[in-house]
């Protein structure tokens, strides 16, 4: 037995129309997983169904911030083994120019949708025992900060805080929770974003590796925190940054 | 869109050059507290104010008011 498969484990993964959400429901599935995936962009979100193996996979297209539509997905999926929390937003924006509108849409995707969904997931009692709960933290407001991305930084440490809470509250059902602090990664909510190319060469080079992360990379991390093989670690924040915070 | 309101805009951006120095012709890359915040600053305000959502690449050739004024005001046209 492959302490690594997903063989007979059901994921739901959220943030699944691009970037590592669709690179983590992939992978999840050619590790054999059944795959929940959701996100908010219909289109994107079937082009990863598209690409996932195997059969019995779900795709519910959703806007998670819209609190009806979270509690009828939670409503709709089986029960689960494990949680992906990918959805996730981050625009540089300065201090001084943010408004009341930019706090409240980066806390409420970053934050406040992972602890509504674990909320609803418990009450809903769609958790099974020894479940694995992940968040797609960051470095940034966990490890180190960037200029233009305070709430940003507010919000990923936010999501660290409540995952070690739900860790400990959960762990005498054998649930575990944990965190992924990735690094900058190649997706394309970098290209499409409002970011240089020439700033983001300079800023490939600040990493020990000399390049971003890519999406697959995060996507291996899930695997392994998914599987039975990490049953004994829970509370964690697993580091995949490239070296960049040694310096 | 408004030069002047644009101005006045523009020199919310800056902390420690008087409004009363920003003109069309001011070379901002050549102010003592341009930097990278203030370049990020202006992008925001230039989407913001106008929904004009510029990449640092397009703004970067312009040098004065004036020419990120014009490369704001095409995009609105």
């Amino acid at each position: 037995m492959n302490p690594f498969s997903l063989v007979g484990k059901t994921v739901l993964v959220t943030g699944a129309s691009s970037g590592i959400g669709r690179a983590t429901s992939v992978i999840c599935s050619q590790m054999g997983a059944i795959v929940i995936i959701t996100g908010r962009n219909e289109v994107r979100l079937s082009e990863t169904y598209e690409m996932m193996e195997g059969n019995d996979h779900i795709q519910i297209a959703a806007d998670l911030t819209n609190y009806e539509q979270l509690s009828k997905l939670i409503e709709r999926i089986p029960k689960l083994d494990g949680i992906v929390n990918i959805a996730g937003i981050a625009n540089p924006l300065v201090l001084q120019l943010t408004e009341t509108s930019d706090v409240n849409e980066i806390m409420q995707i970053n934050a406040i949708v992972p602890i509504h969904l674990t909320r609803l997931v418990l009450q809903q009692k769609k958790l099974n025992k020894g479940a694995s709960l992940i968040y797609i933290s960051s470095i940034n407001g966990n490890n180190c900060a960037y200029i233009g991305s305070s709430i940003y930084a507010a919000s990923k440490s936010a999501l660290t805080g409540f995952m070690k809470g739900v860790a400990l509250e959960l762990s005498s059902r054998g649930i575990r929770a944990n965190c992924i602090n990735p690094g900058m990664i190649d997706t394309d909510l970098l290209s499409s974003g409002s970011i240089g190319q020439e700033e983001l060469e300079k800023d490939r080079l600040k990493y020990p590796l000399k390049r971003y992360g890519k999406p697959d990379e995060v996507a291996y991390a899930v695997v392994y925190l998914l599987s039975d093989a990490t049953q004994w670690i829970t509370g964690s924040s697993l580091l995949i940054d490239g070296g960049y915070t040694l310096q | 869109m408004e030069t002047t309101e644009f101005i006045k805009n523009f020199a919310d951006q800056f902390d420690d050059t008087d409004a009363s120095e920003f003109t069309l012709e001011t070379r901002f890359r050549e102010l003592d507290e341009w930097s990278s915040l203030n370049a990020l600053a202006i992008l925001n305000m230039i989407g913001k104010k106008y929904s004009v959502f510029l990449k640092p690449d397009e703004m970067k050739p312009t040098n004065t008011v004036q020419e990120l004024f014009d490369l704001v005001q095409s995009k609105l046209s």
